[in-house]
């Protein structure tokens, strides 16, 4: 039972894509050995920034042999089809077999494929693999062609068991597999050969290369927490950046400075954000203060100083990232002192949104507009919630958001801060752009809520307008993301905004005047538009961008305008069945609310979807359905038949027995409560009572034939069935209902 | 690499010993192209040598302008006027690691002193439809140089790849010398009889461009340069290669420089802040196209390997 040890070397590999190349390796290979015939006991894989290696244990030393039998022609057959079946089957006419096959007798072709030497398959299989490799990116270099993550240098594959270690015999694009390989790039960088997996392993860290990424990450985590430790401090963690940096060296070696005084007062997400994205380096923080005082840097080797000219490095490039900070940070306080937040956005005037969408500053114009009419709803303040929005976005004009994009947000909270603008405006800054996707945090403070929804909702009302909307992988303007913003604003935040009849018209008209304005000249069919909905086209140059100017002239049109926000609704929906199914709940079952009245209400749709999906987890409620769909079924049926709709009420006095009445009175009670249930929109309520329709309805089913002779009491009956649909169907489309 | 050289005193000598190290391992020492260019890059022994089958081995200095790096002198690293250092290889050597280590010993960074790695750094220049794979080359914590190996220029497929390194002398040179701010920076040597410092040659210049780059160069006439340029490279690729001596000289290079010219000034009018972000994507696309063309015309010339 032999081993198999493979490396392949090569200049250095992304740190991110090291983990998943070993695993792929791994997969790779150990398939490829497996269909070949060959089996083993187990399989580890490694990546270091230079290296990808796999051990298989265990493996079979060679495949079996396979014997295949294929049953051909009867005897007798004419003697072309004999000799194309041993064609076919690859053997010689004279090696066919006649051979008892039921009743009659028939040619057999036998053929034998001996077993392989496991070093064979290794051969081709890496080979296949190597070639085949599902790199993220990959390229070629000097005149070969093989293509590689970087430069692939050296290829080790060996096979050993107690007599010894063999080299497969192999060559890729010129390079012949060998037992050698080399250690450290800087420490010993000698070759040296190997024979086993052990021995490989021992030999590598020798030679100043730890093969584990997580004995690397261990390594780093342990001597940077001690090293913190030791003078009182804590390491700030950052798992991603744990991960990057164990990809980075193959020979980790902790090192901790100081961070300079003089910028111990910005801002501690400052010098984390430069350090971690310029420098790699970890923060290191003090427990008493909160200050982030040090920083961890981890170095690729071991020097005769100890690390000291690689320390004061560093520290130098450090603290040339810090001095720029710091002045954008002076800069940017100066700027905030002297004309304000509103004063420091002012700039965004001369930015361009979108060239159909107008500036950065017409689009928070709009914003503010709609976050203050959406305030009330979301029981925020409407002037701070208006203020809010003003600011939200004017960090974008900073100098240090300009350096570090990432900061945007959270430096306006500070600017906020500085200008001494209210606690909810501040907090606005950095939470009206959440969430950022499907596992940030969604804000609840209810002027973030307003100006989070406000800016969300004019993206997306705006490239639904000029037709930019996504296509299958093309998103460009992220409007999926701001879609599923909405929703979880809306849902978690228990938001009820008519978003179709309160929000996406008025402010589609909204888009159509700052388009007018913006232009300063007349589309001719945005004019007209405009004039269609009451706004004057000519009066919009002394147009103050106003909200509730705009609304008050403008008429709600309904039909003519459902193309384009009505699609946007139809995006809404789909992002909300997406966002739904992942929370678990059936797509029937939102189908099935999906086209109730009120469907822009969101909250209120997941709150239908939510009482159904519970209505469906209890027998009462899956039986409901049953009977639901047998009444329609045959309801469907009859009227399809008789070319009538059965919507006369039933009259009771026509009742036949017992089951019936009980339905009348069951119905009776049923809307009786359903009615004022759904007033309250208490759909559980109204699930509940609907659900108490079940037995009634099955026994009815049980006793009653609904087809009778008399036509009198078929149509009656009839009638009933229709009663049972509408009082269903008016809780949730249940015809929508899978299963 | 038996002894380690002494460090260097000046920027010039660390330009200088860079020169000759990569003499020594076999380039032409080009000097810079006459042109205002972004970075080495442009150079068209990069952007039009990298295309076609044949050898080539070249190491140069390239002054670079970026406009909106401009900082008035004030800034110690930034500038928009500065010098790289570039070596563009093909077909790439399978020890150019090696090699490139190496001219960092011969500027005096000690490998077993300090701390060399290999960061990922992908390279793309969408103006010239080009991209690669490589690195950055950390010294210490600090970006020394860019690392490529050339996959696609002009839209065209490297065949055979060229490898590509590129310094920035200021920073590198700051970095071996110990200086701080790039104005302290010695350009010969402090002890020459007329020490000259960085600053003493560049700072009222990085002042003068820094307030005409952003506030008066006018974007009228740099609008209408570009549009200049960008028509100049499609008539001179129109023109029909056969001259009136009936000599075939299609004009790759002339067009390269419309596309060089039509390039910075874009840079220029970025730093004017006239461009918006979509008017961006435009305005790229269309320097992009004049680098396609051109670079298709190359690869029909004798030295593109037609």
């Amino acid at each position: 039972m032999p081993d198999l040890l493979i490396e392949l070397l090569s200049e250095e590999i992304p740190a991110r894509m090291q983990a998943r190349a070993a695993e792929d390796l791994k997969r790779l290979v150990t398939q490829g050995l497996v269909d070949a015939g060959l089996t083993y006991a187990g399989a580890r894989a490694f990546a270091t920034p230079r290296r990808l290696a796999l051990t298989v244990a265990g493996l079979t030393a060679a495949s079996a042999t396979r014997r295949e039998e294929r049953k051909g022609p009867r005897e007798g057959a004419p003697d072309a089809a004999i000799e194309g079946f041993a064609r076919s089957a690859g053997v010689a006419r004279d090696a066919l077999e006649l051979r008892d096959a039921g009743k009659a007798r028939a040619w057999f072709a036998v053929t034998e494929t001996p077993g392989r030497p496991a070093a064979a398959i290794v051969a081709e299989v890496l080979e296949a693999t190597v070639r085949g490799f599902p790199w993220p990116k990959s390229m070629r270099w000097g005149t070969g062609s093989l293509r590689w993550v970087r430069p692939l240098h050296a290829i080790l594959c060996l096979l050993s068991d107690e007599g010894g270690a063999q080299v497969v015999e192999m060559e890729i694009d010129g390079i012949k597999a060998s037992d050698r390989t080399r250690g450290h790039r800087f420490m010993a960088p000698g070759a040296f050969s190997v024979t086993s997996f052990d021995d490989y392993r021992a030999k590598l860290r020798r030679a100043h290369v730890l093969l584990d990424a997580e004995e690397r990450a261990d390594h780093i985590w342990v001597d940077a927490h001690n090293a913190a430790f030791a003078q009182g401090l804590e390491v700030v963690e950052d798992r991603a950046l744990l991960a990057e940096v164990a990809g980075l060296v193959e020979w980790p070696v902790v090192l901790m400075g100081s961070i300079a005084p003089e910028f111990l007062d910005l801002p501690p997400e400052v010098l984390q954000t430069s350090m971690r994205e310029h420098q790699k380096f970890f923060s290191v923080r003090n427990p008493a203060t909160g200050r982030i005082e040090k920083f961890v840097t981890v170095a690729a080797r071991e020097t005769a100083d100890d690390g000291a000219t690689i320390l004061a490095g560093n520290a130098k490039v450090l603290a040339a990232r810090l001095s720029d900070a710091k002045f954008f940070w002076q800069n940017d306080l100066r700027t905030v002192s002297k004309v304000g937040l509103e004063g420091m956005a002012e700039g965004l005037s001369r930015v361009t949104f979108h060239n159909k969408l107008g500036t950065q500053a017409d689009r928070i114009a709009r914003i503010a507009a709609l976050a203050r009419e959406i305030a009330p709803m979301v029981g925020a303040d409407p002037d701070l919630a208006e203020q809010a929005a003003r600011v939200a976005k004017a960090d974008l004009q900073s100098e240090m958001v300009g350096e570090f994009p990432e900061l945007q947000g959270l430096m306006g909270r500070y600017y906020a801060e500085a200008a001494g603008l209210p606690a909810e405006v501040a907090a606005a800054c950095p939470e009206h752009y959440q969430p950022l996707g499907p596992s940030d945090s969604v804000p609840s403070a209810p002027v973030s809520v307003a100006v989070a929804l406000a800016d969300k909702l004019d993206t997306l009302t705006g490239f639904f307008w000029i037709n930019e909307r996504p296509t299958g992988s093309k998103d460009p303007f992220a409007l999926r993301r701001a879609a599923l913003g909405v929703i979880r604003l809306l849902v978690e935040n228990r938001v009820r905004i008519p978003l179709f009849y309160r929000v996406f018209y008025d402010h589609e008209t909204f888009h159509m005047v700052t388009a007018m304005l913006a232009r300063q000249e007349a589309s001719e069919k945005i004019s007209a538009e405009l004039i269609k909905r009451g706004v004057d086209p000519k009066s919009l140059e002394s147009f103050t961008p106003s909200f509730t100017q705009v609304i008050s002239s403008s008429k709600y049109g309904i039909g003519e305008e459902e193309a384009g926000m009505g699609s946007l609704l139809v995006f809404l929906h789909d992002r909300l069945k997406v966002h739904l199914r992942d929370q678990g709940i059936r797509h029937d079952v939102i189908d099935a609310c999906l086209t109730m009245p009120n469907n822009d209400d969101l909250t209120l749709l997941v709150a239908r979807a939510e009482a159904l999906q519970g209505l469906l987890a209890t027998e009462d409620g899956e039986n409901l359905v049953q009977g639901f769909r047998r009444a329609n079924n045959i309801l469907t049926q009859a009227e399809a038949r008789d070319g009538v709709e059965y919507s006369f009420g039933p009259d009771p006095k026509l009742a036949e027995g017992a089951e019936e009445v009980a339905l009348f009175a069951a119905l009776d009670a049923a809307e009786a409560a359903i009615g004022p249930a759904m007033e309250a929109e208490d759909f559980a309520a109204a699930m509940r009572a609907m659900a108490q329709l079940r037995a009634p309805i099955d026994a009815f089913f049980e006793a009653v034939q609904i087809n009778t002779d008399n036509q009198i009491v078929r149509r009656n009956r009839l009638n009933l069935l229709h009663r049972i649909r509408t009082i269903c169907l008016g809780v949730a489309d249940l015809t929508r209902l899978e299963g | 690499m038996a002894d380690a050289p002494l460090p260097p005193r000046s920027f010039q000598e660390v330009i200088l010993r860079l020169q000759s190290y990569w003499a020594a391992q076999g380039c032409a020492i080009l000097q810079p192209y006459d042109m205002e260019v972004g970075a080495g890059t442009f150079h068209p022994a990069t952007t039009l040598r990298a295309l076609g089958p044949k050898p080539w081995a070249v190491a140069y200095v390239q002054p670079s302008r970026r406009p909106t790096d401009g900082r008035y002198g004030d800034n110690p690293n930034r500038l928009q006027h500065y010098y790289q250092f570039q070596v563009l290889i093909k077909p790439s050597p399978p020890d150019l690691q090696e090699l490139y280590l190496g001219s960092l010993a011969a500027i005096g960074i000690d490998p077993a002193l300090h701390d060399i790695r290999f960061v990922e750094d992908d390279w793309e220049s969408p103006t010239l439809g080009a991209w690669g794979l490589g690195w950055e080359v950390w010294c210490d914590g600090m970006e020394v140089s860019q690392f490529t190996y050339f996959q696609q220029v002009g839209g065209h497929d490297c065949r055979p790849v060229s490898g590509e390194l590129t310094y920035g002398l200021e920073r590198l040179a700051m970095y071996v010398l110990g200086v701080d701010h790039v104005m302290d920076m010695p350009f010969n040597d402090p002890d020459a009889p007329q020490p000259l410092r960085y600053g003493d040659i560049f700072h009222q210049t990085e002042r003068e461009y820094s307030r005409w780059n952003f506030e008066i160069a006018d974007t009228e006439t740099l609008l209408r340069h570009f549009n200049d340029a960008e028509a100049e490279c499609a008539r001179i690729l129109a023109a029909d290669p056969t001259d009136g001596a009936g000599r075939i000289i299609p004009m790759a290079h002339p067009a390269y420089d419309q596309c060089i010219k039509a390039s910075h000034i874009f840079n220029l009018l970025d730093a004017r802040g006239v461009i918006s972000v979509t008017e961006r994507q435009a305005y790229i696309g269309r320097v992009r196209g004049l680098a396609r063309q051109c670079a298709d015309a190359f690869v029909a010339t004798e030295a593109g390997g037609a």
